[in-house]
């Protein structure tokens, strides 16, 4: 870990200022900034702390959606009775992810913005594009199992590892920041994560400084709202692939699959194949799909998994 | 005293204290964070500074230049040493590659320096600005690539054989010829590796996280060129080892070589992230397993040949030692191979040998099973043998293989079990069960230890065994209990010194015979001691209630003792009953699993082990090592596997998010029975071990309820669903 010095911000405006300098960073939970800082895979000069910006809080907005403010934490999210009634589907992907503990830590705009579990990215010895531009990309030719199988490049595979992330995709959530300038803007989850091309280090569409104040959920669309979290041991581990889904009972929906992409991977024109089943939107969603001898299983594994939640929503 | 003829009665054979279900004696010392691990020994030597490892980015080259400047310069920094600086450096006899490696660098993560500094994140951070530049040659990564250019490794009996194997094996009625491949597995022990090193003149002192504490000693010494009466190891506590703390590792030679660097006692602790590649790991396997049978499923040949790799220099995996005495079978043959590899070094990791062997040989059972039409369980009885298949004059000790299985059978309701797979289901699970045996040697060393009587009435125990997380406090606690008519309460152990006598440490599942059987010897000695003071015959004297007796004379052991106490001390020798006879501790494993229908998601839902391990000291603490062992298993089977990167030679899921073990979601209802009885050619504890036993059979058993649910026979561990999803239903929706 590099030496930083740490401010503490109390507003909203305060925190943007304080990290218009280079090398600034926002921490919230700490959850994944401090374990890559611990590894000198982030080196922050600044730390700003957001924790204490008054972003804690669930809201009602105007339309009949919910307001999700930055900082809370993912269990009050997950155990929130609005969201449990109305958003089944969020709930269901936090408590899927991570452990107890790190739940009460990690934070809304912090899980969004967590970065990849690629290994080589957490291994400074290795060549890796996202962690050094241009130094090469070592898991296409290496050790690829947990990696991302659509949405990739030849510069990076890497996928993006949120649980909730998947399923504010798939309620068509939408982000709300203050740039460093002050000025408030609004950006759809879709949007917020970017594929990597020939640049995997810059992965968001956020400017330097920009501050995440609230998610906000559209309207409640009601519907068999699911889940489903494949992996290797039964908890605490990252997706091999996973599936939300809200499906309704004419057999119109929506789906966004984890674990296969640099981002929650949804596509409308796959959305619409719903009413004919797991093998079409799959062929839908996965047509410009590049495997590697490890990771070719995902593709198998996510159509079998749509169809088991397909069938699972039917009943 | 010498153990050479088989025990008779003694007063373990009360069993007042030992075979009874004691709580861990240490156990409110865990429970409260008082019990005291290498790292946190604050309290130890003053002026402690914090040692960060600089470990190799590649695997094999050589060190072109380091540049320290940096790294001197940063805040905090009080020393670095690296090879260069201490080039007089020797090698443990039990490690393989150097703990300080440079100018050659022979693995990834090798240690090429260690960076002082006043704080632990000091260190860290300097030891980041260190800047090593490597010239990388080509290394061998690759097992199966190297399998040309394997050879007979230079060990005991890399080969046997006994009659014609071949010639039976062509001419059987039914043949299995079958190749199974287990991957590299890492200890993950929860305690990472932790020394605190502090020199007092040329007197050294290391307070560590260490199974073997006088082999360790030994090669600290050798290592420093040191003699060993110059070299204390400490080591209370461990939280957790499996084979990977029986060595000397780089924390511990780090810790010394800068606390003399530095002047001042140095603490160092292995980042998990450098754990898997800088310290010792359970080597891959790639196995051949060939059995004739006749059609009524009788073993007429049997065949098991394994290749394994390490560095160069390294010992095998023996993976086919088993084969060798579990079923019977006229003709008969095992060999091993070793290719070099340029990996990190491969040692013992929990039933070394046993744990892959028994993976793949026990598969190959129950294919033999499906093959034969004969139930697997009852293969495995027909086929028993009660002597040595090789040497059939030589019988074992016990063996109630064929009881284990039967009763587990009875107890799992094994009965109803469909022998075709893929037919059982509930819901959106497809349910299996599957049947393994175990098998794992008891083996025994020269162990000593060290008994006290105090004015007080107290016993306390020394000897260097060591406490792995296992129950040694308690069960040694027990035997010194049952030997001088006390209650536990009574008893103060002291282990894990090399102050004390030396013991056979904690390995290969001998400790808990061992040690207590060391602690027996001293015990009879101090018997002999307390009599002849009270003027006693010591075959007269009673020890009971805190009293020795003898006709109508009875004296309290505080009073016996004196104001001075009374200290005898003794080890226990093993002559030739385990060469008369084979002693060896048995199991059956039985598991059900079920198999999501659509993902292929393995999911253990029960599992059963009985076992046939002699005395048990205490069923508490046994069975917390075989429910510890069968999760190990079950991790095994389903998903423990350190990725090797066959281009740039390392392991590259080398932290606990990557190289996953089972959590608590992952482990069913455990049940666990012992059978009763005793083994009097093991020792005058009558015990053998069980600690590697839960683990010999699991994975296999796992394995075979894999297959009975989904027909999907998978010979290459771990059985990941990326492994069963081509053969599993096809899916609607
Ligand atoms: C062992 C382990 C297992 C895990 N398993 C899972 C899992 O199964 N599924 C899963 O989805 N996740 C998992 N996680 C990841 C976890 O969800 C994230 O670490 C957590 O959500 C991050 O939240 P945080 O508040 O701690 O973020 P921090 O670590 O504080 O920050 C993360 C990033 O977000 C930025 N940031 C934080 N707040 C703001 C803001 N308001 N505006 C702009 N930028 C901001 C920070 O600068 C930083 O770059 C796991 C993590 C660990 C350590
Ligand atoms: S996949 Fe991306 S994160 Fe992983 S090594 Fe390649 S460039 Fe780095």
């Amino acid at each position: 870990m590099r030496p930083f010095t740490y401010e503490r911000a109390e507003t909203p405006a305060a925190a943007v200022a304080a990290a218009a300098s280079t090398g600034a960073k926002f921490i919230a939970g700490g959850t994944n900034l401090l374990d890559l800082m611990k590894l000198e895979i982030e080196a922050p000069t600044h730390l700003v702390d957001v924790n204490r910006l008054g972003l804690d809080t669930i809201e009602p907005t105007e339309d009949g959606g919910l307001r999700i403010g930055a900082l809370v934490r993912n269990t009050d999210l997950a155990a929130d009775a609005r969201v449990r009634r109305d958003y089944g589907v969020l709930s269901r992907a936090l408590l899927a992810g991570a452990s107890g503990q790190l739940r009460n830590k990690a934070t809304t705009a912090g899980n969004l913005l967590q970065r990849t579990r690629c290994p080589y990215f957490y291994d400074t010895n290795q060549p890796c594009n996202k962690r050094e531009p241009g130094s090469g990309c070592s898991a296409i030719e290496g050790f690829s199992r947990q990696l991302g199988v659509v949405g990739v490049s030849d510069a990076c595979i890497a996928t993006h590892p949120s649980d909730m992330a998947v399923a504010l995709r798939v309620l068509d959530a939408v982000v709300e920041t203050v740039r460093a300038d002050g000025s408030a803007r609004q950006i759809p989850v879709e949007e917020l994560h970017l594929l990597p091309g020939d640049t995997p280090d810059v992965e968001t569409a956020l400017e330097p400084g920009e501050l995440i104040t609230a998610v906000t959920l559209p309207p409640p669309v009601g519907g068999v709202q699911v889940y489903r979290k494949v992996r290797d041991r039964a908890s605490y581990a990252f997706a091999l692939v996973s599936v939300a889904a809200v499906l309704q009972p004419d057999g119109s929906g929506r789906v966004a699959i984890g674990g296969v992409a640099p981002k929650p991977w949804r596509s409308k024109a796959a959305d619409a194949e719903l009413p004919r089943g797991a093998r079409a939107v799959a062929e839908e969603l996965f047509a410009g799909a590049v495997t590697t001898h490890h990771n070719a299983f995902k593709l198998p594994l996510a159509e079998r998994t749509l169809a088991a939640v397909l069938s699972e929503a039917k009943g | 005293m010498r153990f050479d003829t088989p025990a008779t009665t003694n007063p373990i054979d009360q069993m007042k204290v030992v075979g009874q279900a004691i709580p861990r004696v240490d156990g409110p010392l865990k429970t409260t964070g008082t019990a005291p691990y290498a790292y946190e020994r604050h309290d130890v030597a003053p002026n402690q500074a914090y040692g960060a490892v600089v470990a190799a980015g590649i695997a094999k080259g050589r060190i072109a230049s380091i540049d320290l400047a940096a790294a001197r310069a940063a805040s905090g920094v009080i020393a670095i040493v690296t090879a260069e600086d201490a080039k007089d450096l020797g090698k443990g006899d039990m490690n393989t590659a150097k703990l300080l490696g440079g100018p050659d660098i022979d693995h990834y993560h090798q240690a090429v320096a260690v960076v002082v500094a006043e704080s632990f994140e000091e260190a860290r951070a300097a030891a980041n600005l260190v800047r090593v530049r490597y010239e990388t040659t080509p290394g061998r990564f690759d097992l199966e690539a190297e399998r040309g250019a394997a050879k007979t490794p230079d060990e005991d009996s890399p080969e046997t054989a006994v009659g014609d194997f071949e010639g039976a094996f062509a001419a059987a009625a039914v043949k299995l010829d079958a190749t199974y491949t287990t991957p590299d597995q890492s200890h993950a022990m929860m305690e990472p590796h932790a020394s605190i090193a502090a020199w007092d003149g040329d007197q050294l002192t290391i307070w560590t996280s260490n199974q073997m504490i006088a082999w360790s000693r030994g090669d600290i010494a050798k290592t420093f060129g040191i003699d060993k009466d110059k070299v204390r190891l400490i080591s209370p506590f461990i939280g957790g080892g499996f084979g990977g703390k029986l060595f000397i590792r780089s924390d511990a030679v780090l810790a010394a070589l800068g606390a003399r660097a530095a002047g001042r006692p140095v603490k160092l602790a292995l980042p998990r992230p450098l754990i898997a590649n800088n310290t010792t790991h359970r080597p891959a396997t790639i196995q051949h397993i060939r059995i004739g049978a006749t059609r009524d499923g009788r073993i007429t040949a049997i065949g098991h040949e394994s290749l394994s790799g390490n560095l160069s220099g390294g010992s095998s995996e023996n993976a086919v030692q088993q084969t060798r005495l579990l079923y019977a079978g006229a003709d008969r043959m095992t060999a091993l191979k070793i290719a070099d590899l340029d990996m990190p070094e491969g040692n013992a990791m929990r039933a070394p040998g046993e744990t892959p062997g028994l993976m793949a040989l026990e598969i190959a059972i129950d294919e033999l099973a499906e093959l034969t039409g004969l139930d697997p369980v009852e293969l495995r009885i027909l086929n028993d043998t009660q002597v040595d298949p090789e040497d059939p004059e030589r019988p074992f000790s016990q063996r109630r293989l064929i009881e284990c299985l039967r009763l587990g059978a009875e107890r799992f309701g094994w009965a109803g079990r469909s022998a075709t797979p893929g037919r059982r289901r509930e819901g959106r699970w497809l349910i299996g069960t599957g049947v393994a045996a175990g098998i794992r040697n008891n083996m025994v060393a020269t162990s000593g230890a060290r008994v006290r009587l105090d004015a007080d009435g107290i016993v306390t125990v020394e000897t260097d065994m060591t406490d792995i997380g296992t129950g040694s406090y308690t069960i040694i606690a027990q035997t010194a209990a049952e030997m001088m008519g006390v209650g536990v309460d009574r008893v103060l152990v002291r282990l894990g010194d090399s102050s004390f006598p030396v013991s056979a440490g904690s390995g290969g599942q001998w400790g808990a015979n061992t040690s207590t059987a060391g602690v027996y010897a001293a015990c009879v000695k101090l018997r002999e001691v307390v009599a002849q003071r009270l003027g006693f015959n010591s075959g007269d004297a009673e020890f009971t209630d805190g009293s020795v007796r003898a006709g109508n004379r009875s004296v309290t052991l505080a009073e016996a003792a004196g104001a001075d106490g009374l200290v005898a001390e003794d080890s226990i020798e093993f002559g030739d009953l385990d060469k008369d006879y084979q002693q060896s501790t048995f199991a059956a494993h039985f598991v059900e699993v079920g198999v999501d229908a659509a993902t292929g998601e393995v999911r253990v839902r029960r599992m059963l082990a009985v076992c046939d391990a002699g005395r048990i000291l205490n069923p508490v603490t046994a069975r917390s090592q075989v429910i510890g062992a069968m999760t190990m298993g079950v991790g095994g089977a389903l998903m423990e596997e350190l990725a090797v990167d066959t281009d740039r030679g390392f392991f590259v899921n080398h932290d606990l998010a990557g190289y996953e073990v089972p959590v608590h979601a992952d482990i069913p209802a455990q049940d666990v029975v012992f059978l009763a009885g005793d083994d009097p050619m093991s020792s005058p504890m009558k015990a053998k071990g069980v600690g590697e036993l839960g683990l010999c059979g699991v994975g296999a058993a796992v394995a075979n309820a894999v297959y009975n649910a989904t027909g999907v026979r998978v010979r290459s561990y771990p059985i990941t669903l990326d492994k069963l999803l081509p053969g599993l239903p096809e899916m609607v929706g």
